[in-house]
């Protein structure tokens, strides 16, 4: 299955952006399984180094994980502010406490401009980005979170460190 | 499996412990048929959960989504319950599985549905279908690609 929306300016993308290896995450910052391929994507990204770029993209299932959508939207709020990915770390860090006022406790923690903050939250185009970014995994055959693809490729085997690691070096 | 281009045939089965649903009463809504083995298996949870997240894509196709398997009214009312969920699933319990045979997709060694999607019209034609390998999610990126292609030969 191929991702059907390529990569582009609307991305949070972490890396050398023109890496060999593209590797996109559509995940739920309050799916366990997501919780656990965060540090290996970390560890990953520091193995291969400007050998890859990483991108993730929103597909919160919010009916089984009803904070995962206001994480989301707390991230997307802080990439206003150029800090998506410290958003992104400190949310996956903290997945059990993920209301409202933990999130705004992560902005202030980060360094955002927190008024701005909890202004941006309820900024509609964060919401829409976020079900874009669903409704694109949806068509690209996302079937669960995590769900990881490689060079537009559906990555269907182990994402565990050892695995993953060897298959992207032999990219 | 029914082929495409079938009339889905009608049946009627109970949705809640007090409450049935016949499939010709939905006649003028396009509606997705999935089958699935049992309630409580961890890829059937994963596959449910991911089509409970996408009723309002499926809305846009004038669709509803309807899940069947052999598990009782009860077992569905705490599997629903449990996971949220706001779409019907059906209990082909008595006589077991009938509904299931009838579409030509039931596993006669596990004795459950196997894992199987239809996509019919506002006619009740069946326009898709597909046969998923009984471990794997599906995904809906079939469904919604059916849809669409419906969509447009409609217009």
């Amino acid at each position: 299955m191929n991702l059907k929306i390529a990569v582009n300016n609307n991305d949070h993308i972490q890396g050398n952006l023109s890496a060999s290896i593209e590797l996109v995450e559509y995940g739920d910052y309050q799916c366990p399984h997501c919780g656990h391929a965060y540090p290996i994507v970390k560890s990953l990204q520091k193995k291969l180094g400007d050998k890859v770029k990483f991108i993730f993209r929103n597909f919160p299932l919010q009916e089984i994980h009803p904070d995962a959508v206001n994480a989301a939207i707390a991230a997307e709020a802080a990439a206003l502010q150029n800090k998506f990915w410290e958003m992104h770390d400190i949310v996956f860090e903290h997945q059990n406490h993920l209301d409202s006022k933990h999130l705004i406790a992560y902005a202030e923690k980060i360094g955002l401009n927190v008024a701005q903050f909890e202004n941006d939250f309820t900024n509609e185009t964060l919401i829409q980005k976020i079900e874009h970014d669903f409704e694109g995994g949806i068509r690209s055959g996302v079937n669960g979170t995590p769900s990881f693809f490689v060079n537009g490729l559906k990555y269907q085997n182990s994402w565990e460190e050892e695995p993953f690691l060897n298959y992207l070096s032999s990219i | 499996m029914l082929a495409i281009g079938t009339k889905a045939p009608d049946f009627e089965l109970n949705s809640t412990p007090d409450q049935k649903l016949k499939l010709s009463e939905l006649k003028g809504k396009r509606i997705i048929l999935a089958f699935y083995p049992a309630d409580w298996s961890p890829v059937c949870g994963d596959q449910m959960a991911l089509y409970n997240e996408m009723l309002k894509y499926f809305h846009k196709y004038n669709a509803e989504l309807i899940g069947i398997s052999v598990d009782s009214k009860w077992c569905h009312m705490a599997f629903a319950q449990d996971r949220k969920l706001h779409f019907p699933i059906l209990a082909d319990y008595e006589p077991k599985g009938a509904i299931s045979k009838l579409y030509s997709v039931y596993d006669d060694v596990e004795g459950q549905s196997k894992r199987a999607l239809f996509v019919l019209d506002e006619e009740g034609i069946i326009r898709w279908n597909y046969l998923s390998p009984v471990g794997m999610n599906p995904g809906a990126d079939g469904i919604l690609d059916a849809l669409e292609i419906m969509s447009n030969v409609k217009s």
